[in-house]
């Protein structure tokens, strides 16, 4: 329903409205973000204290590092173009041709969020054949299903905030084929919806250990363990840049794709919802 | 991510309303989705060709979640040196240290669900009311994202610097005289592990909530105020009825994810808790005892199991709240 609704009116931040709460509600929400600020930001802190600057700067030169660096950048871009090739078109067919599958689509794109990892990579090294099993790529196509439950919903969110039939209906009827009303109507409209499933898999891709593990194949967050035995501060640093660079890139892409939006009329960028900027109204 | 909040609030939304008139796109008869009353063999046609378009997404889903469940499935009855049926690897699995794995796991898994799942949804609203398009919103949300995926080895180093013995934390609570490890409290331990679990259980709920919580509108609130309610009344009638089936999903997703966390729990305490999916890993890593092969996929099926019995739950707590919160 977020996505439809689309208000942009945060309950009690604009307008005057004369009333009791407006004074408490502020102080409540300090609290409790200093309480999470306590929380999230000591562990970091402390870390940081005992990695020491001087290991940010060895980082780098690691042996291993640009390898599982990059293929940990490899397979994210992989499952990245898989995902949206196959999940993009099933969407979008489901919404103008099967709208009564909605709710069966959802439900089974909820599974790979309840079944653990663990169990899955079971079950896939055994029926994996052995071409796939040697090669990483395998990762890459497993974690398409591990990101199906964010990547489909951030879809299926911007596709409702589009009221993509209409936006479909006057395409055609403006002689626009197939294809056309696909590459030139629904993408751009769905900007903001696609940048969001693309950055939640991005960041599950880069930092998933389970399954690469278990597997045996060294990515990124697997080599800061295997290295965490040779140079503990070293780890320490590497994880905490990881940290660091990947929020900073996230942050970046939700600030510019909202600043973007609303030059176009759409609402801001968040990670699960594309709000629109009018109210569609009560339905 | 809107699960949680579908799961719930869709049914009363989307039922009229997404059935009509499905066939938008192209021309002609073949449009019109759907199965038809009568059988014929045009009709059939007409439904494959409508259903094709979703084939692609169907064989991946069979190929890379299906057939290797049902490959742990088959599995969990299977003996490893004949091949042939057998309910040993269950019963193992069952018993023993086992067992106790299954226990602790469920323990684990309920405290960091509904604890993180509180305080997330606390930390979202405080994030939901707050102007929206601030860098403060967009950097909780955004920091959400990468804690939500963060964990293994460098989130239980970070607590190890923090709350491991002569942590950070740890010694300035000494310095002000309260030693947390002469009153009980160990990282190692169940106990330790559930607050290390938070740091990524409260981001994922802020995640989930979020788009719930953009369901309450506005005009709902002032409606309720204009009609003379206090804050209480609104959400014991209005806000608390519209959130608490999405509160509940949301919680449902932190205990499948508290419950599969793997690399964690295993960094910090180098399996002295007997967690299930730290046990499902170790036979991957083959440590197994001879005849035992199989007992790991018996002990995915169980996970599978309790997910299940949890989803049971999930649907009859909230069709009580229903009826409580009418």
């Amino acid at each position: 329903m977020a996505a439809i609704t689309g208000t942009t009116e945060a309950t009690g931040t604009r307008g005057p409205r004369p009333s009791r709460k407006r004074v408490s509600l502020p102080v409540w929400r300090w609290v409790i973000l200093l309480v999470a600020a306590v929380y999230f930001l000591i562990p970091l802190f402390a870390a940081l204290r005992f990695a020491g600057i001087g290991a940010f700067r060895s980082v780098i030169s690691e042996p291993g590092f640009t390898s599982s660096l990059g293929l940990s950048v490899r397979l994210a871009v992989v499952t990245t173009v898989i995902t949206i090739a196959l999940m993009l078109p099933t969407a979008v067919y489901v919404h103008l041709r099967l709208p009564r599958l909605r709710r069966l689509l959802e439900g089974i794109t909820i599974l790979p969020i309840v079944i653990p990892p663990v169990v899955l990579i079971v079950g896939v090294l055994q029926i994996a054949p052995g071409f796939l099993k040697s090669t990483p790529y395998l990762l890459a196509l497993e974690y398409v299903i591990l990101a199906m439950p964010f990547a489909y919903r951030a879809i299926d969110a911007g596709l409702r905030a589009l009221d993509l039939k209409t936006v479909v209906e006057a395409s055609n009827s403006l002689g626009a084929g197939w294809t056309t009303t696909l590459f030139r109507v629904v993408l751009p409209n769905l900007n903001t919806a696609l940048l969001s499933a693309i950055v939640l898999t991005v960041a599950l891709v880069l930092g998933e250990f389970t399954m690469a593990s278990l597997a045996l194949f060294e990515t990124f967050p697997v080599w800061i363990v295997v290295n965490d035995q040779t140079s503990g501060q070293v780890s320490v640093a590497a994880s905490l840049l990881a940290l660091f660079v990947t929020w900073l890139f996230l942050l970046a892409i939700t600030v510019i794709g909202t600043r973007r939006a609303r030059r176009t009329g759409g609402g801001e960028v968040t990670l699960f919802t594309v709000a629109r900027q009018q109210t569609r109204g009560e339905s | 991510m809107v699960q949680c909040d579908r799961l719930a609030v869709d049914q009363t939304v989307a039922a009229p309303g997404s059935l009509a008139d499905p066939g938008a796109l192209g021309s002609g008869p073949a449009a019109e989705s759907g199965p038809r009353p009568k059988l014929t063999v045009r009709g059939v046609l007409r439904w494959l060709r409508t259903m094709a378009g979703i084939v692609p997404f169907g064989v991946y889903m069979t190929l890379g979640l299906l057939l290797p469940m049902a490959a742990v499935a088959i599995g969990a009855f299977r003996d490893p040196n004949g091949g042939g049926f057998t309910l040993s690897n269950v019963k193992t699995a069952t018993h023993g240290v086992y067992l106790h794995g299954f226990e602790q796991s469920i323990i684990l898994s309920v405290l960091t669900s509904i604890l993180p799942g509180i305080f997330g949804l606390l930390i979202a609203y405080a994030i939901f009311t707050a102007k929206r398009g601030t860098v403060l919103r967009q950097a909780v949300i955004t920091a959400s994202g990468v804690f939500a995926n963060f964990g293994g080895v460098p989130l239980a180093f970070l607590f190890i610097a923090t709350l491991g013995s002569s942590g950070l934390a740890t010694r300035w609570l000494v310095d002000l005289g309260f030693d947390p490890y002469a009153h009980g409290f160990s990282l190692y331990n169940l106990g330790g592990v559930a607050v290390v679990y938070m740091y990524f259980q409260i981001p994922l709920m802020v995640l989930v909530i979020l788009p719930a919580l953009e369901g309450l509108r506005s005009a709902w609130r002032e409606a309720a105020e204009n009609l003379g309610a206090r804050t209480w009344h609104y959400w014991r009638y209005v806000g608390g009825p519209v959130l608490f089936p999405s509160f509940l999903g949301c919680v449902l997703l932190l205990f499948g994810s508290a419950l599969s966390a793997y690399a964690t729990a295993e960094a910090l305490t180098a399996g002295t808790i007997p967690l299930t999916s730290i046990q499902i890993g170790s036979f991957l890593n083959g440590n197994v005892i001879a005849g035992q092969e199989n007992v790991g996929k018996a002990l995915g099926l169980g996970m599978v199991v309790i997910i299940a019995a949890a989803m049971v739950i999930y649907v009859v707590l909230q069709r009580r709240a229903a009826k409580w919160l009418r």
